[in-house]
């Protein structure tokens, strides 16, 4: 499985916020296993997602020149589910940015329905960094494979807009 | 200008909310990592949020340096901090109680010197600063 839990990028505008979709869908194979018979996108992979969205602006701010690893979540909760069929829309704001780290404020949202909010704070880490081969990849926000998504953002119009 | 009291009073409730503390936990005396359970990320939120609480600028390193003592520079040795570390200690951390920690000067302790009552003191004279 790619570890890639944003299907596009809709809007960034640097320093200030950023907006990605996210399609639940069927052929996602844990969906069938949360739950049987009602299946809804993990609130983890929600907190992903939204971590991913915001990680990219961050990152973006400092023309992707750190690693931005997900340090903390000091806030999240969750007010309703997303379905199959449901596109999820991840908006982040950016809160704080420093040569350390950042944090931003997050909302997923279906339409008009609130689905989830969150404060997340990022670390930057340098390639350099000694500590760099102790932390697993999985805690990576981004990676040039996530960044292929600016790049399905970028496709046609470059104008996409979230399906309604 | 704000009382202690009142800067202490708004630093209870960031620690609260950044450590999961209880509010009867977050005393003066309390020591960030010891007591109330802070990580090393934890200081980097505590930093956003003082500054967003009471509208300051701290510069990367001013209230949490890294590196304070190590073995190799004449700070420390055999993991006792030496009287060159503890000036080093004054000059990086003049809010921390130094002269409480000079009696038993062991680098393990140096997490020790941050304090809820620290945190009161660097933020007072910050104020003072800007006023």
């Amino acid at each position: 499985m790619r570890w890639i839990w944003i299907d596009r990028f809709v809007e960034l505008e640097k320093g200030s916020h950023a907006r990605a979709i996210k399609n639940v869908t069927l052929a996602e194979d844990h969906l069938h296993d949360h739950f049987p018979g009602f299946p809804v996108m993990p609130a983890s992979l929600m907190l992903e997602g939204m971590a991913q969205t915001g990680g990219i602006l961050l990152g973006d701010l400092h023309d992707f020149e750190h690693i931005v690893i997900l340090a903390k979540v000091p806030r999240v909760t969750y007010h309703s589910w997303a379905c199959p069929g449901d596109t999820l829309t991840y908006t982040a704001r950016l809160k704080d940015a420093r040569a350390e780290g950042g944090a931003v404020e997050c909302v997923a949202t279906v339409g008009e329905r609130l689905v989830a909010e969150a404060d997340i704070v990022f670390v930057h880490l340098d390639e350099k960094d000694p500590q760099l081969g102790a932390i697993d990849q999985k805690n990576f926000v981004f990676s040039m494979n996530l960044m292929g998504v600016m790049e399905v953002g970028q496709a046609g119009t470059g104008k996409t807009e979230p399906a309604e | 200008m704000m009382s202690n009291e009142e800067i202490l009073g708004k630093i209870q409730g960031i620690l609260i909310e950044a450590l999961g503390a209880d509010d009867d936990e977050v005393t003066s005396s309390a020591t960030l990592v010891g007591d109330l359970g802070a990580e090393s990320i934890d200081f980097l939120d505590i930093v956003f949020n003082l500054e967003k609480e009471f509208d300051i600028k701290i510069p990367r390193g001013e209230l949490f340096p890294e590196n304070l003592a190590s073995e190799g520079d004449g700070l420390a040795a055999d993991g006792v901090v030496t009287e060159e570390g503890l000036e080093r200690l004054r000059e990086r951390l003049p809010f921390a109680d130094i002269d409480s920690f000079a009696n038993d000067p062991q680098v393990a302790n140096i997490q020790d010197l941050f304090t809820v009552g620290m945190l009161v003191n660097f933020v007072a004279d910050k104020l003072n600063d800007t006023e």
